[in-house]
């Protein structure tokens, strides 16, 4: 892949200085508050941060001068400020037609290109070229993997490669790539860790993605911006940043727990709850992700995948010759058939 | 029940057609144990009682039934639309004041005074309300008054109709009020998202409540749309074309247009959901095939058209009063139409900003990024139309046009929140976030409902013959606008940390402040809206002083200050030829003289009790639906049918004022202008 350069970053000594002072200013005003989303440590939300910046410096451009215009006109043409400019007959100018469609078009084609550029580079479902703006992705860098389920009313944590799994707790190696796969079991959710990146939908029976990084160590949180009922409130989860050693002294700590997330853990796991502490599980059964983005974790539950597929191969039977089984996708393909499309333009 | 997903209890289903006459209904439905809510109702019953009483004393049961109620001149329907907006202000913005107080004292360890089953009924309420009871009614009831007399009509397309339309709007508008002392109110957020809103998730009374209630109020919001275009492409006084149309019948034009186009998609999504919870289909579930996001679509289809059908108007009422205000025509005029028009069309393409993190994909997600930044173009050449009309004019600053002014100072500001909020990354970190909130807070007050007001009291000698309090307007002036920001900069602040919204309590206390000073911007509304009040209170205390004697008390431009205050039943005493933009004012520039003999009698439509009876009928067939009452439901669908067609054989349905009567309501009017000129 070529050399990323976002849209974002600064080209000169002097964009970096304006940019920083852009974002100074308000830190100052606002110091003293946990600005996650002003002042975060993850790279996506970083940028992300950045575009609201430029977004509203550019778009200040006209608001600052309008309100401007609207109190000076106010004042100067009050009835007996100024007798002698008042031209009843001034009600039309090309120029000024030409003026104020032409300024705000401009700005907002200049916004327009600045969002659909960005809008790809910073798609959920794009793997990260980068790891912060300073720090390229070493070429054989592998995204660490997390299986995240959302539930009524707690987040689950599967870390497949490690063969662990968390509730409501997100432990992250700091300057590693992130690749998440997300769905939930019953209701619409955002997975949404501020300091991290923006946030994706978590839907029952689809799978979506988030592509993301943490930059410097910490302890945050996380949480649902998606009203889902009682439980909603305190659907939260600690996010913990922590250096490659830490992350593995964590990993041991999980796997020596001793509880073991199985099908009927799952499902109990599953039931409405409030509230929900931290908890460990030192193993996780087999493709208990897949099964949940599928609906059928649930023995004898059928999964979606594959009722698309028979029903795909009944239709194909009606109209012609049955194609052979191999090429029909189960569930055990990466990706089941109504999830999300890559963001990839 | 809820990992399997079946059955989840008590269901339509279970009941059999007569086994059990109330339905679900029991004691239980009833908040015995809760004393805000007696407390409530006992105020509520004892301000029924007043009314009731009142009204017995003074006699007034025939009068209220055949002035008013039955009534179907457009002007009084507009101001019976009006009074249910103020009203139902009242309710949606107590729903404010007790979850800010609820927010402001909620962190820690502290869960706050509300019940987070009260907290969620409180959001939902409030914003349901909000938009459909009190933002629909109020622009409808503006645009029912004025904009008949500003082309030049004397009713509307379907003066029947009309009546219907308000009957119904107040219907939905009380079946959600029982819901407060009876069961209770949807759980789900104002837009009532699947999954949350199905059967599975939310078993009770709530959510069938909120669709009811809105799926008989949108049949009337339907009906008056279609009413309204109608009458603006069709009783055009003549000469008047279409872009000799005062800017404010531009803008009810294409917020009526808006709103046939859409109102079906919400009544279509509403109705699915009906299926889904009363039939067992699987439309929006997670089972069998079912979409949720289909719904989001399909109410986004509508939601976001929604909100330029209130802003339009909003729009054409500051055109009204900028005009009228500076002593200039329009700046713009044309470039003010088309503007609109193309804001019209444009908001048909953007309702996916609502949800671009729910993964369409980049380039879907671009498209409806830069569709939405491209309605800020013809807004913005809005903005400057109206800078550039107050330009070298001569202005007075009158109560409305102080809002006209606040607008220009709030609105933008919301503005440009929404275009950040357009740009698909930004929305990432910010969506249904507080700053989200704020934002929509800030385009809706700022926009719509400073227009409201502003409107309410340029046009409300008009309606009334007399102005409305001064002292007490600037008192409801300066607590809305000095409120607004106070309550929600905080929340925007807030939103960039990153506090999401629907939040019954937060952990980290540092964030307390905000809140708190959030609590007084709403207290300070709080003085703004009983400024309000008490400046109709006392314009009526003073209402000899505050008289219109003229029909013309702010010297305006368009045609219905050409008529007395408030206008005769027939507004017209002969139809008024138009030649020039500004129609009114064109007839006073070039000496019009007002006739006062050859009066012709007028035809005018009779009253109708139908539309109450079709409009109680489906308060009762909502409330059976509700409860699987089925006998009632039953009853009442047929009821309504049966109604409708004895209607149709009504055949005493106009008469005719004649012109001798005229003649004397012309010549008072004479006598009024001579003394007030």
């Amino acid at each position: 892949m070529p050399p990323y350069r976002s849209a974002m970053t600064p080209r000169t000594p002097l964009a970096h200085w304006a940019r920083s002072a852009l974002v100074a200013v308000p830190l100052i005003l606002l110091s003293g508050c946990k600005m996650v989303v002003m002042d975060p440590t993850g790279d996506i939300a970083i940028q992300e941060r950045n575009l609201i910046l430029v977004a509203t410096g550019m778009m200040l451009l006209v608001i600052l001068p309008v309100m401007a215009l609207t109190v000076i006109f106010a004042l100067r043409y009050r009835k007996g400020r100024n007798p002698k400019a008042y031209d009843p007959h001034f009600t039309h100018s090309t120029r000024i037609e030409l003026v104020v469609w032409t300024i705000p078009l401009l700005i907002i084609a200049c916004l327009g290109v600045i969002t659909w550029t960005s809008t790809h580079l910073l798609d959920p479902f794009r793997p990260l070229d980068r790891i912060s703006a300073t720090k390229p992705l070493p070429k054989d860098m592998k995204p660490l993997d997390i299986q995240v389920v959302a539930m009524d009313w707690k987040w689950l944590f599967i870390y497949p490669e490690q063969g662990i799994a968390t509730v409501n707790e997100l432990e992250l190696p700091v300057d590693v790539p992130v690749r998440f796969s997300i769905t939930a079991t019953s209701q619409m959710n955002t997975f949404y860790a501020p300091t991290m990146a923006g946030m994706i939908y978590a839907m029952p029976g689809m799978k979506s993605m988030l592509h993301a990084v943490l930059n410097e160590p910490g302890d945050t949180w996380g949480y649902s911006g998606n009203y889902t009922g009682a439980g909603y409130s305190d659907m939260r989860f600690m996010l913990h940043g922590v250096d490659q050693a830490g992350f593995d002294a964590w990993v041991s700590k999980v796997r020596s727990s001793g509880e073991s997330l199985s099908t009927e853990r799952y499902l109990t796991l599953d039931e409405p709850s409030e509230k929900v502490p931290v908890m460990h599980f030192a193993t996780v059964e087999a493709d208990i992700f897949n099964r949940a983005v599928n609906r059928c974790v649930k023995p004898g539950t059928p999964c979606i995948a594959d009722v698309m597929a028979l029903d795909r191969a009944a239709d194909q039977g009606r109209h012609q010759a049955p194609r052979a089984a191999a090429s029909e996708a189960s569930m055990h393909d990466d990706m089941p058939h109504d999830a999300m499309p890559h963001g990839s333009p | 029940m809820w990992a399997a997903g079946l059955n989840p209890g008590p269901t339509m289903l279970d009941q059999g057609f007569l086994k059990a006459p109330l339905g679900r209904l029991s004691l239980d439905s009833l908040p015995l144990h809760e004393p805000i809510l007696i407390g409530t109702f006992i105020g509520v019953a004892v301000l029924g009682l007043v009314v009731v009483a009142a009204l017995t004393w003074l006699g007034r049961w025939g009068w209220l039934w055949r002035e008013w109620l039955t009534s179907v001149d457009h002007k009084k329907i507009g101001i019976m639309y009006v009074i249910l907006g103020i009203i139902m202000l009242l309710r949606g913005f107590s729903d404010a004041l007790m979850m800010r107080a609820q927010q402001a004292v909620a962190f820690g360890a502290n869960q706050g005074y509300l019940p987070a089953s009260h907290y969620d009924q409180i959001f939902t309420a409030h914003g349901t309300i909000m938009i459909f009871f009190v933002a629909i009614p109020l622009v409808v009831g503006i645009i029912n008054f004025v904009m008949p007399l500003q082309i030049g009509a004397r009713d509307v397309a379907f003066p029947y109709l009309n009546n219907l339309s308000f009957w119904l709007t107040a219907s939905g508008a009380v079946l959600t009020m029982i819901s407060l002392f009876v069961g209770e109110f949807a759980r789900t957020g104002w837009l009532s998202y699947a999954p949350l809103a199905e059967l599975q998730y939310s078993p009770d009374s709530g959510v069938d409540y909120y669709l009811w209630s809105l799926e008989i109020a949108g049949v009337g919001t339907t009906l008056s749309a279609i009413n309204m275009v109608a009458t603006i492409i069709k009783m055009r006084a003549p000469g008047m074309t279409l872009m000799k149309m005062p800017v404010f019948t531009w803008t009810a034009l294409c917020s009526n247009i808006l709103a046939i186009a859409i109102f079906p998609a919400l009544t279509a999504a509403f109705f699915l959901l009906i299926l889904d919870r009363y039939a067992g289909t699987q439309f929006f579930t997670n089972e069998l095939g079912g979409s949720p996001m289909m719904y989001w679509n399909m109410v986004w289809i509508w939601g976001h058209p929604e909100v330029y059908v209130l802003i339009l108007p909003a729009f054409g009422i500051y055109s009204e009063i900028t005009s009228t205000f500076t002593g200039k025509r329009l700046f713009g005029y044309s470039s003010m139409v088309y503007a609109t028009v193309v804001i019209t069309l444009l908001s048909y393409l953007v309702w996916l900003h609502h949800f671009f993190t729910m993964g369409s994909g980049a380039s879907v997600n671009s498209f409806f990024g830069i569709a939405t930044m491209i309605i800020a173009i013809p807004t913005g050449a809005k903005v400057f139309n109206w800078l550039f009309t107050m330009y070298r004019g001569e202005i007075r600053f009158e109560l409305p046009m102080m809002w006209v002014v606040a607008f220009m100072l709030t609105f933008v500001v919301g503005g440009m929140t929404g275009v950040l909020l357009a740009v698909p990354p930004a929305d990432f970190v910010l969506h249904n976030s507080l700053f989200l909130v704020a934002h929509f807070h800030n385009t809706i007050i700022g926009g719509v409902v400073f227009g409201l007001f502003a409107g309410m009291t340029y046009w409300f000698p008009k309606a009334f013959g007399f102005r409305m309090d001064e002292f007490w307007g600037k008192v409801a002036f300066w607590g809305w606008v000095v409120g607004y920001w106070v309550a929600w900069t905080p929340i925007y602040i807030v939103g960039l940390m990153g506090v999401p919204r629907r939040v019954h309590h937060l952990d980290d206390v540092s964030l307390r402040p905000y809140f708190v000073v959030a609590a007084i911007g709403a207290v300070i509304i709080l003085i703004g809206i009983l400024g309000f009040v008490m400046s109709i209170v006392m314009g009526i205390v003073k209402r000899k002083a505050l008289a219109d004697v003229t029909g013309d008390p702010w010297n305006a431009r368009t045609l219905e200050w050409s008529t007395s205050s408030p206008p005769p039943a027939y507004n017209f005493a002969f139809q008024p030829v138009v030649h020039d933009l500004d129609a009114w004012h064109d007839m006073k520039e070039n000496g019009y003289v007002r006739p006062t003999t050859g009066f012709n009698p007028v035809h005018m439509p009779r009253n109708t009790g139908i539309g109450i009876y079709v409009a109680a009928l489906s308060l009762t067939l909502g409330f059976g639906m509700v409860w699987y009452i089925w006998w009632l439901a039953a009853i009442s669908f047929v009821g309504i049918v049966l109604v409708s067609i004895l209607h149709t054989f009504n055949y005493r349905r106009d008469y005719f004022i004649p012109g001798h009567e005229i003649a004397v309501t012309e010549d008072a009017r004479t006598r009024s202008l001579a003394t007030g000129a």
